[in-house]
């Protein structure tokens, strides 16, 4: 099939940027959409342009790097799918597409759809953690901790911190990335003893690294690839309520 | 040259305690005067970086991603063994060292694997600590599951991403001591050189990939945890940006590169389904508890739906062949065995480069709930690349290139030949013999990491003053420049071919001839080919861009300049290994029934490469492997 993409290039985090049309031409169903994007590259190289930069590693969806809002849509749109796990076989002979970079003002933009999400980093510095140390830990079955309260933790673990949550919301709210930490050590008897200081101080650097916050659309539950839900918003509420207390 | 792994002595089960005690200390005052380099940060370098930062080390981790989550470690799926016995099953320290020194087919140091399985049954408690949401029943008891080549139940699992949560445990670690300010993090840096100063490895050169500047950073020692090179095959179920550079620097500067012929090729992985792929994905091996491997009996029957195939004709080669595994036999085995009933012309599917892996059985004995409890996000992975439902239909499969045994030569202490060069995880060689059993790698990079490193680089730094030499050394100068120049170089080639075309050059040669089965002329066509297409590369590739800017060609063109000199000295490493082990199968020496012919009285030791310079001959120095404490023997799963 064809396709006529529209791409945003932008040189770096001073340019202005803007959308360029290319085609997408002899795309296989079978490809997927960052393979699609790899031979629209390899046609730009051979016509002497500057390739599109995107990121990308493990192409399997669990490595949380690769970010593109696709016509409007982080990921594309897919339920529990990252871009690199998104087929071609979903589009359309001569369907037009619009490629972005995730737009929040806590994400510069680095180059074309590649952004700085060292802000995430910033609040998973905040209190992401339980603080031991290497060695003189008890037995792992010590600590006695029922599958239903161990998949609750599951749930919320699977988040690989990709921002797609940020892209998607209104308000650029990282309110799902930090709830999912918080609702996994909240819940597990390791992380208890520290989650009123770590609610407080992961929220507050959510708030300093200029990410907004929730006004419940639950645009983010909807663009998560990993399908994390907005519960842990909830949970994430009450911890801090808790920790007010 | 004999290397000495520098071994302890005396009986195995003491000799870890015995070593520890042995080994010099730093004073916990002196610790912040050593500076640590610790370049990758996936299992075995997020949790050496926060373990050595917790001890009081002045620590800097690099890594070329965006984060330090983000490491290939993180898609591991299936498990990480230990031996805790949990189950009640029989299992042991000593029979999990048995399992690994058996499954690497007597290709590994004893006193090594003794180590990682005396220190597993640590990492699962340090994993549980840091609040890793392992699997457990509903009394609150961590559960085990099975995996290829052991008869316990010893593998511990996070549903199917196991990787995924002990790598964010490494990782939350590591970031608690980046806000503690013991470690500063490098994202988004690529090693690009080893800094070697009168033979004593002093720090690195780095690429900055967003600004495209070249960097020093002195160390008082240089740890590499920074994978493997399977993106040698080009398409593998690595990550894009997995490189052998780190390594293959080092090597320049005259580490040793130990048994890169070993590599494994996981028999489970979604087959390929055109030529404009970019990479291969696995499912988990943890598929092979339930499911079972079958082709048509028949070559007529291939074309057929497989529900259309009825019992009588259908070949569960894994069965019939390994009765005793069955389709948890250890993963050389079962991918040679799938591509010989696809030689056979038996094979299923586009290509005719496939087998099934049938859940219908086990379906019918715990129904469809428990297969999805157990295995459902592989499941949807699967129907998400081929739209096929695999509750349904059996799923199709195929051999894929997917780890390093071999890697840098190391001693005991996880140091390289170069003195203050040590290397972790995939990227070193040490306990993974000729093939890896699966749920160890995620063992042996937490194992280096939390438990390893921190008391063996000590040793090395109590011999040592900190911070004589620093990045104004002449050393560092020249590395720059060399890299520069390099940089240029690539730039100015000017060619016709793009990267990745070469790239898939080089790895459709490793794949036919330097691949599953390997044979002389193979071999040797293959070291024909590989510098012919390194000419090319250095004569008509089209490298795109500037150097002091983001510029991904850049980074991938010198991600394959490094694999085209590096594939030589792994194609030379097969031709010489003339026997049949683990993964290394030379077609010269096999049974008549197809097994592999281990010949243990000339090459029952460790082939270690010192570079010579580009397209000259290599130097092999060899570390004879000793067995006190297992016998060697045929490796059999009948």
């Amino acid at each position: 099939m064809n396709l006529t993409l529209h791409v945003w290039r932008q040189k770096g985090p001073q340019d202005k940027g803007k959308l360029e049309t290319y085609p997408a031409k002899g795309v296989s169903e079978d490809q997927s959409f960052l393979e699609m994007l790899d031979d629209v590259n390899e046609e730009l190289i051979k016509s002497g342009k500057d390739p599109i930069a995107f990121d990308h590693d493990c192409r399997e969806g669990i490595c949380g790097m690769c970010s593109q809002v696709i016509n409007g849509k982080p990921h594309g749109g897919q339920e529990r799918t990252t871009v690199c796990q998104l087929h071609m076989r979903e589009f359309n002979d001569g369907d037009e597409l619009f490629i972005e970079p995730w737009r929040a003002r806590a994400f510069p933009i680095h180059k074309d759809l590649i952004v700085d999400r060292t802000a995430l980093e910033m609040v998973m510095q905040a209190g992401g953690y339980t603080s031991c140390h290497t060695g003189g830990v008890a037995d792992g079955n010590a600590l006695l901790i029922p599958k239903p309260v161990a998949d609750y933790a599951m749930d919320a673990a699977e988040c690989i911190g990709c921002g797609a949550c940020v892209a998607s919301c209104p308000n650029s709210s990282a309110m799902l990335y930090t709830s999912a930490k918080v609702s996994q050590l909240a819940v597990l008897p390791q992380g208890k003893g520290e989650a009123k200081a770590r609610v407080k101080e992961m929220t507050d650097a959510m708030q300093n690294e200029g990410f907004g916050n929730c006004t419940n659309h639950y645009e983010c539950q909807e663009a998560c690839p990993k399908g994390i839900s907005v519960k842990f918003i909830a949970k994430l509420n009450r911890e801090y309520m808790k920790s007010m207390a | 040259m004999i290397l000495d792994g520098k071994t302890p002595t005396g009986p195995i089960e003491k000799t870890w305690d015995k070593h520890r005690f042995d080994m010099k200390l730093v004073n916990p005052a002196n610790k912040r005067k050593f500076k640590i380099l610790m370049v990758g940060t996936g299992l075995a370098g997020g949790a050496g970086a926060a373990s050595l930062g917790e001890l009081g080390y002045n620590v800097e981790a690099f890594c070329y991603q965006d984060s330090a989550r983000r490491a290939h470690s993180i898609a591991a799926q299936g498990g990480i063994n230990a031996a805790k016995n949990y189950p009640n099953d029989g299992d042991s320290i000593y029979r999990l060292f048995y399992d690994t020194i058996k499954g690497g087919d007597f290709r590994a140091r004893e006193a090594d694997v003794w180590r990682l399985a005396q220190v597993s049954n640590n990492i699962i408690d340090q994993c549980v600590a840091q609040g890793v949401p392992f699997a457990r029943d509903y009394a609150g008891y961590l559960d085990n599951r099975s995996f290829g080549g052991a008869q316990v139940s010893r593998t511990f699992y996070a549903r199917g991403q196991t990787g995924q949560q002990l790598l964010l445990g490494a990782y939350s670690a590591l970031t608690r001591q980046v806000k503690a300010g013991t470690v500063k993090l490098h994202p988004r840096t690529e090693m690009v050189d080893l800094v070697v100063v009168d033979g004593v490895a002093k720090g690195i050169t780095v690429r900055n990939l967003i600004t495209g500047q070249l960097e020093s950073h002195w160390g008082d020692a240089v740890v590499l945890a920074t994978g493997g090179y399977v993106n040698v095959f080009y398409l593998s179920t690595n990550a894009m940006g997995c490189s052998v550079t780190a390594a293959w620097k080092a090597a320049k500067k005259g580490a040793f590169f130990a048994n890169p012929c070993y590599t494994q090729i996981h028999p489970t992985c979604i087959p390929q389904h055109g030529d404009k792929q970019s990479k291969l994905t696995l499912m988990s091996e943890s598929l092979r508890n339930d499911g079972r491997c079958w082709v048509p009996k028949k070559k007529a029957d291939c074309d057929k739906a497989p529900a259309d195939i009825p019992e009588e004709d259908r070949d569960y080669y894994l069965e019939r062949k390994y009765p005793s595994f069955g389709n948890l036999a250890p993963r050389d085995i079962a991918s040679r065995a799938a591509k010989e009933q696809c030689d056979d012309e038996r094979g299923v599917g586009p290509g005719k480069r496939g087998v099934y892996l049938d859940y219908q059985t086990s379906i019918d004995r715990v129904g469809e709930d428990t297969i999805r409890e157990r295995y459902g996000n592989l499941f949807e992975m699967y129907e998400k690349i081929t739209a096929e439902d695999a509750y349904k239909r059996p799923m199709r499969i195929y051999p894929a290139p997917h780890y390093s045994m071999g890697g840098l030569w190391v001693d005991y202490n996880c140091m390289s030949n170069v003195p203050g060069l040590f290397v972790l995880g995939e990227a070193n060689f040490s306990v993974h013999g000729a093939n890896r059993l699966g749920a160890s790698a995620l063992m042996q990079g937490l194992a280096d990491g939390y438990f390893v490193i921190p008391n063996t680089i000590a040793n090395y730094l109590a011999g040592i003053t900190p911070g004589t030499v620093k990045e104004d050394h002449a050393e560092f100068k020249k590395s720059i420049e060399e890299v520069d120049a390099s940089v240029n170089k690539m730039l100015n080639i000017n060619g016709k071919k793009t990267v990745s075309e070469l790239h898939r050059e080089l790895g459709s040669v490793m794949w036919e001839d330097v691949g599953m089965a390997r044979s002389d002329a193979s071999l040797k066509n293959a070291l024909k080919r590989i510098p012919e297409i390194r000419d090319e590369f250095w004569n008509n590739c089209n490298v795109t861009g500037e150097a002091g800017e983001l510029n991904q060609q850049l980074e991938n063109a010198g991600r394959l300049a490094d694999f085209l000199e590096f594939a030589e000295v792994f194609a030379k490493d097969a031709l010489h290994r003339e026997e049949s082990c683990g993964g290394h199968f030379r077609t010269e020496h096999q049974t008549d029934d197809g097994e592999a012919m281990r010949d243990d009285e000339n090459f029952a030791y460790v082939g270690a490469w010192e570079f010579k310079g580009v397209g000259k001959e290599p130097e092999l120095h060899k570390e004879p492997l000793k067995f006190e404490n297992v016998k060697l023997a045929v490796r059999s799963y009948k």
